[in-house]
């Protein structure tokens, strides 16, 4: 069973239709690679899956369980979202760290203020938080940040707040982790180290969405390709199958704009 | 008159002035967040009816506002007078909550959008949202108009003695009638003084928020 399916996806913005009838599904620990041109509604799918945007038809279905049904999606309630939302991490094109917390304390916010709803939470406070503390200490290590834990935002690279917006998507433990351009406001010389981080979390089969610019690096790391174009899902595969063997014509015209470009 | 006498007769009646401040900044500070809400309502005839009457009290001079209150009641239904001091607060608290929630409403406007989603995406509540991510920067944000605020705040009380209520200028005048006008003029370091302090204050206020940016 996949761990994602994505059924029928429409929205609209007023009379623009920026998804149309979006249909895929992804297997657990793939990575699943979105490309194609800006206003093509890639940034829109992924807002779409973490319930900044809510569609006008579709279903979204995470491991059997339905989260998101447009026919009766009246019934739901702000909490019930909350709770669903949880099942998917967003990583931002603008990072949107807290300005006012440390790196360790983005990082570990949001698990503090779920902990709070444990039956348990106040008997266990102490080891709750340390156990908290531990896990973002641990993810941040992992993002190659044992340094910066005690920065703030403003004293961190582009490149660093990023890889701190990763570990804080990571503390939640979501199913999916999506990624919204998360190199695009960066550098070229930052990118290469976020990129890196996101290799290595596929090279651990984190289940993944990552909408890119970066075609050589989605061809690299994703184990399947979309690609969309006026919000329609144009054509998908494998790397393979899409790069070198493009079939349909505007993803051959779209490719062949980027190997121009590099 | 000595003028030792005198200047304790000015300091008993500044602390009129700094009771309209104080008493003004405690309901003020709260309401001006509520009509701030209001002013960004999504039902729009709530917004209307805010902006309308945010409108109203900042398109008229405070001292109007003053009289109406404490007048208005015997004029318009024969009600009873609000005891003066009292009239005076109301009609301060009303005028600078207006003000305040203009200040308000640009510093919650002012938080990128990205922060709230980045929040939604973490799984906080709404109230999570606004006090542990965007309260401290809305905060950070609306301390120096603040700080104007409150240096207007403590001149604005010398309007109280347009209903006779006896503050520091309206004690000098008598003074001055008596033909005595320095008094009048001295009055003037009591609100440097306490304009001065206000400068420290805020000062020290944004360098305690300096450790982050917004």
């Amino acid at each position: 069973m996949p761990i994602l399916e994505v059924q029928n996806i429409n929205k609209s913005f007023g009379s623009t239709k920026v998804l149309n009838d979006i249909s895929f599904s992804l297997e657990r620990g793939k990575a699943l690679a979105i490309i194609g041109s800006s206003g093509s509604g890639k940034t829109t799918l992924l807002r779409c899956l973490n319930f900044l945007e809510t569609p006008n038809a579709g279903r979204i279905i995470v491991n059997g369980e339905t989260l998101f049904d447009a026919a009766d999606h009246s019934s739901k309630s702000d909490e019930e979202i909350r709770k669903r939302r949880l099942h998917f991490g967003m990583v931002f094109q603008s990072f949107n760290l807290f300005p006012q917390y440390t790196a360790l304390e983005n990082v570990m916010l949001a698990s503090l203020l779920l902990a709070k709803e444990r039956p348990d939470y106040k008997q266990n406070k102490r080891a709750i938080h340390e156990e908290i503390e531990h896990h973002a200490i641990e993810l941040l290590s992992q993002m190659s940040l044992e340094g910066r834990m005690s920065h703030y935002p403003h004293q961190l690279s582009g490149g660093q707040q990023q890889r701190v917006a990763i570990a804080r998507a990571l503390a939640l433990h979501p199913d999916i982790l999506c990624f919204d351009e998360p190199t695009s406001a960066l550098d070229p010389e930052l990118t290469g180290e976020v990129l890196k981080v996101i290799r290595s979390l596929a090279d651990q089969h984190t289940t993944m969405i990552i909408v890119t610019h970066e075609m050589a690096f989605a061809r690299d790391v994703a184990d399947h390709i979309l690609f969309m174009d006026g919000g329609v899902i144009v054509e998908q595969g494998t790397p393979t199958e899409l790069f070198e063997n493009t079939q349909n014509e505007r993803t051959k015209a779209f490719l062949s704009r980027f190997s121009q470009n590099n | 008159m000595s003028a030792s006498v005198i200047f304790t007769s000015l300091t008993k009646t500044f602390g009129i002035n700094c009771q309209i401040f104080f008493v003004t900044l405690l309901f003020a500070l709260p309401l001006g967040l509520i009509i701030s809400f209001g002013s960004m309502s999504r039902f729009a005839p709530l917004r209307a009816i805010v902006k309308t009457f945010v409108w109203i009290i900042r398109g008229t001079p405070l001292m109007l506002q003053i009289i109406v209150i404490f007048y208005g009641p015997g004029l318009l239904w024969d009600g009873d007078l609000l005891p003066r001091l009292t009239a005076v607060c109301v009609a301060f608290i009303i005028n600078y909550a207006c003000y305040f929630s203009e200040i308000y409403r640009g510093g919650i406007q002012s938080i990128p959008r990205g922060q709230y989603e980045a929040g939604q995406v973490l799984g906080m509540t709404k109230s999570q949202i606004f006090f542990k991510v965007t309260l401290l920067q809305v905060i950070k944000r609306v301390i120096p108009p603040m700080g104007n605020e409150f240096m207007t705040l403590i001149k604005d009380t010398a309007l109280a003695n347009v209903i006779a209520t006896k503050e520091i200028i309206m004690m000098s005048k008598e003074y001055a009638t008596k033909g005595l006008i320095w008094p009048l003029f001295s009055t003037a370091l009591f609100f440097l003084l306490f304009c001065g302090i206000l400068t420290l204050l805020f000062g020290w206020l944004e360098k305690k928020m300096d450790y982050f940016r917004v």
